[in-house]
């Protein structure tokens, strides 16, 4: 089979891209392993909402029509959200149908898939970010009889075993999911490396009204400092539900959560936690009051001071003097283990040169090192929002211009070719 | 007059270092470094330890001269004083690495140090050493490090320093962090 762009993943990320083809004229197939927004109907636990509020969902020629633009969608919700618009934009989508190779093939590329295999010109991986748990590699030491689940793997507390549970990583997925299951009666132990704290509410808005309105999300990433570190800061703690609940350190100490340090080693069974938790806790305050800061000056040069709340700053994250340092994983003390340590995107089907050396597709802000190839929804692609459904819109705007641009240098070359060829 | 702009000097090359770290990235096999010491005892809880060749940058390098500490126990302990304690020298090497660390990111951050001094605070019980009591630790129990700061900048400013030379830091690495030690003999 043959077409101009296959667009590897029927999620909002390729959704979007695939409208900005349309527009364009640019005829494509979108290949999706499962159905449209799998990873949202199939990956994730049964209590999440979405961190983002229902209006921060603009996508290209669609978004939230609902009446609680200021709700957070439930996985369900947000799966219809997705299909609808596969529908409203009729994009053209290929469901049940794995890709297993995408290779370099007669000037464009050969996508393999389980249902048959195509030619195009060009490419468009949006296949998602999270798609392997990154489970570190210590792990391989627990001790046996302790069972472990990933937040891909986790869906609600009765999944769990009665008893002590440590959770690893304190970023959105580890924080809500340590607050889950201390609520369900179990001993939470929450061990805690860098991480971002941040308000779900702020002088009265949403904290992602502020950063939209102050065009923090649309910081680029060729104007950054560090992009490389942009890229691999954690997720924010936040959490979404109906009452606007604040999820950070403090809220789960007052239930009763255990704070330890980042989990740095596991020795003949014993757990030993980094003394760094102290520091890892003042870095994250100091960081939330600059975004704060941020927030305040923006607030006052835009004049809006007098439409919200007075500025304000959150209690400093309490830590006891002494964290425990170690906890004897043989004793009974902890029955399971959740690997909340972040996700790595699967590249593996990709059978070409583009990899960095640490397996990370090479990429200057979605636009791949090989030609007529595109990355969508990755962290920091374009924007500091690229990975949010809210991002995927600017980013397929861009992309898609660069992917017709190349698409019209190739049409060029190929005429001249044939005026040589045929003389 | 014409505006001046502020230099801000720390005695921190952080061109250099900035050098480093790029070219470190392309050639991230000549950033492993191995660092050495020679101790040789000396007489009852005296030892010395010189310090002077390492390997780095894909070959063997020397400091500018050899440098030698001794260590002992204060006589309280029946010993003769000869030098600090060995747990002394880890709080040197903590401060050193601390400091050093706060030296370069405000140079980075293009804040001007005036003065930086730190006093540390290790507790220990040495019921543990002593083998009284097994359920106490040989090691500290805690460190407590306090910085005395006069920087052009804001306090919070201040405070990301110091966080940020933490996060930084081999020593606190090497303190807060578990590493496997083979000791060998013969």
């Amino acid at each position: 089979m043959h077409t101009t762009t296959v667009i590897i993943g029927a999620g909002h990320a390729g959704l979007a891209m695939s409208r900005c083809l349309t527009r364009r004229s640019i005829e494509h197939v979108i290949l999706e392993r499962g159905e449209v927004a799998n990873s949202w109907k199939t990956e994730r636990w049964d209590s999440l909402k979405l961190l983002t509020p229902n209006w921060q969902s603009r996508l290209p020629d669609y978004g939230y029509q609902g009446d609680d633009p200021d709700g957070y969608r439930t996985m369900p919700e947000t799966v219809a959200f997705i299909e609808r618009y596969a529908d409203v934009i009729s994009a053209p989508i290929q469901t049940h149908t794995k890709v297993t190779s995408v290779s370099r093939y007669n000037g464009g590329y050969a996508v393999a898939t389980d249902q048959g295999d195509w030619e195009c010109s060009s490419v468009v991986i949006a296949s998602g970010a999270c798609n392997i748990p990154q489970v570190p590699a210590l792990a391989s030491e627990l001790p046996p009889g302790i069972d472990t689940f990933t937040p891909k793997t986790y869906r609600n507390p009765d999944q769990l075993a009665e008893g002590g549970v440590l959770v690893v990583g304190a970023s959105a997925s580890g924080t809500q999911i340590a607050e889950e299951l201390q609520r369900s009666g179990r001993s939470v132990t929450l061990a805690v490396g860098e991480h971002i704290r941040a308000p779900r509410s702020y002088r009265g808005r949403d904290i992602e009204w502020w950063l939209d309105a102050a065009g923090v999300l649309d910081d680029r990433y060729d104007e950054v400092d560090d992009i490389a570190r942009a890229r691999k800061l954690p997720s924010l703690q936040l959490m979404g539900s109906p009452e606007r609940r604040q999820i950070d350190l403090n809220s789960l100490t007052a239930i009763g959560v255990k704070l330890v340090g980042r989990l740095a080693g596991i020795n003949g069974g014993k757990a030993q936690f980094s003394g760094s938790l102290n520091n890892h806790c003042a870095m994250s305050d100091l960081k939330m009051n600059r975004l704060l800061d941020t927030i305040d000056e923006w607030a006052t040069s835009h004049g809006v001071d007098g439409e919200v709340d007075p500025s304000h700053r959150f209690e400093p994250t309490a830590v006891e003097t002494s964290p425990q340092l170690a906890i004897d994983l043989r004793s009974g003390a902890i029955r399971t283990v959740i690997w909340a340590t972040g996700y790595r995107p699967d590249h593996s089907w990709i059978d070409l040169p583009v990899f960095d050396r640490k397996g990370r597709i090479r990429h200057t802000g979605g636009v791949i090192d090989a030609p007529g190839m595109y990355l969508m929804g990755m962290p920091f692609q374009r924007r500091r929002k690229s990975a949010m459904i809210d991002g995927a819109g600017c980013d397929a705007r861009e992309l898609s211009a660069h992917l017709a641009g190349f698409l019209d240098r190739q049409a060029a070359l190929m005429w001249n070719f044939g005026q040589v060829v045929n003389g | 007059m014409t505006a001046t702009q502020i230099q801000v000097n720390n005695g921190v090359n952080v061109e250099a270092l900035l050098g480093a770290r790029e070219a470190l990235t392309e050639t991230p096999e000549a950033a492993r470094f191995t660092w050495r010491a020679n101790c040789r005892w000396m007489k009852g809880t005296h030892s010395q330890t010189s310090i002077h060749r390492f390997f780095g940058l894909g070959e063997e390098q020397s400091h500018r001269t050899e440098y030698n500490f001794d260590t002992d126990h204060p006589e309280i302990f029946a010993s003769e004083d000869n030098g600090a304690t060995p747990v002394e020298m880890v709080l040197t090497g903590l401060a050193g690495c601390l400091t050093a660390g706060i030296a370069a990111v405000a140079q980075m951050r293009e804040i001007q140090l005036n003065s930086v001094s730190a006093t540390l605070e290790a507790g220990m019980d040495i019921q543990g050493i002593l083998g009284i009591d097994s359920d106490v630790r040989n090691g500290f129990d805690g460190i407590k490090v306090h910085y005395r700061i006069d920087a052009d900048a804001t306090e919070d400013e201040i405070k990301a320093l110091v966080a940020q030379s933490q996060k930084r830091s081999a020593v606190f690495d090497i303190v807060t962090n578990p590493t496997n030690v083979t000791v060998e003999v013969n």
